[in-house]
């Protein structure tokens, strides 16, 4: 005779798209608590918010070390929340019709948060608006 | 299920901001007058409050996603659920107690 497991927390799928899910959430949260709360610590309590503005981003986006760090944050935090909204809208959104649109908002929003936050992390170039603030004297 | 809850209130809140995080960093490419000028609404007090909501639903989530993970990951872990949950909140509040501090200080010293 079995017992079963008491159920605590979402059971592990059986395989398919759902359970890669399933270790990508794992996956990536673990990476996320060491980005994450890193990021909150620098921006929070190392610094305050008094501290930080464009120069701050500037000089902290000269190191490819910290546009990496920031760009996989990026990347990471974006998946892992958006498909925590996913597992949300199959919980409450029952109409097949809504749930194909909730879906596709979803994605879209997904595709297009991932293309300007990476354009911003990949393209900013500070010499840019130094160079016009001398010019302009 | 109040642990779970708090999961999912916590996910989808830090996920908001993070949206609101993005769009607002894509500004410093338009140059420090643009990307300086929406910074008041970060140092406004009641954003202020926010962001410490903010690093708060961060670290829960964090704490308890390592409960989940236990369980996943050590089957017997599930006999222990009670300990882990007052594991999480014993974390969670080690964590957010000093960061909380520091984080409301600069709010009194600047008002």
């Amino acid at each position: 005779m079995t017992i079963a497991r008491p159920h605590l927390g979402r059971e592990r799928p059986s395989g398919g798209f759902e359970l890669y899910s399933w270790y990508f959430f794992r996956i990536s949260g673990l990476l996320l608590i060491l980005l994450a709360v890193g990021h909150v610590v620098i921006m929070h309590v190392v610094n305050t918010v008094d501290e930080i503005d464009w120069q701050f981003v500037a000089d902290r986006w000269n190191s490819p070390f910290w546009r990496v760090y920031d760009w996989l944050l990026l990347f990471l935090a974006l998946t892992h929340g958006l498909n925590g909204a996913r597992l949300a809208i199959d919980d409450y959104v029952r109409p097949h019709g809504w749930r194909v649109f909730a879906h596709s908002v979803l994605w879209t929003l997904a595709l297009l948060f991932l293309v300007i936050g990476s354009i911003a992390i990949v393209t900013f170039d500070p010499s840019k608006f130094e160079a016009v603030a001398q010019a302009g004297g | 299920m109040i642990s779970w809850a708090f999961h999912r209130i916590t996910g989808l809140g830090v996920l908001l901001f993070l949206l609101l995080h993005i769009v607002d960093i894509f500004l410093v490419n338009y140059g420090p007058e643009v990307f300086n000028e929406l910074l008041f609404l970060y140092r406004h007090p009641v954003f202020r409050i926010g962001e410490i909501i903010l690093v708060g639903a961060v670290y829960y989530h964090a704490a308890n996603g390592v409960r989940i993970m236990l369980i996943d990951f050590w089957p017997a872990a599930y006999r222990y659920e009670r300990q882990l949950f007052y594991g999480v909140m014993a974390v969670f509040l080690l964590a957010f107690i000093p960061t909380a501090f520091l984080m409301i200080r600069p709010i009194i010293q600047a008002g």
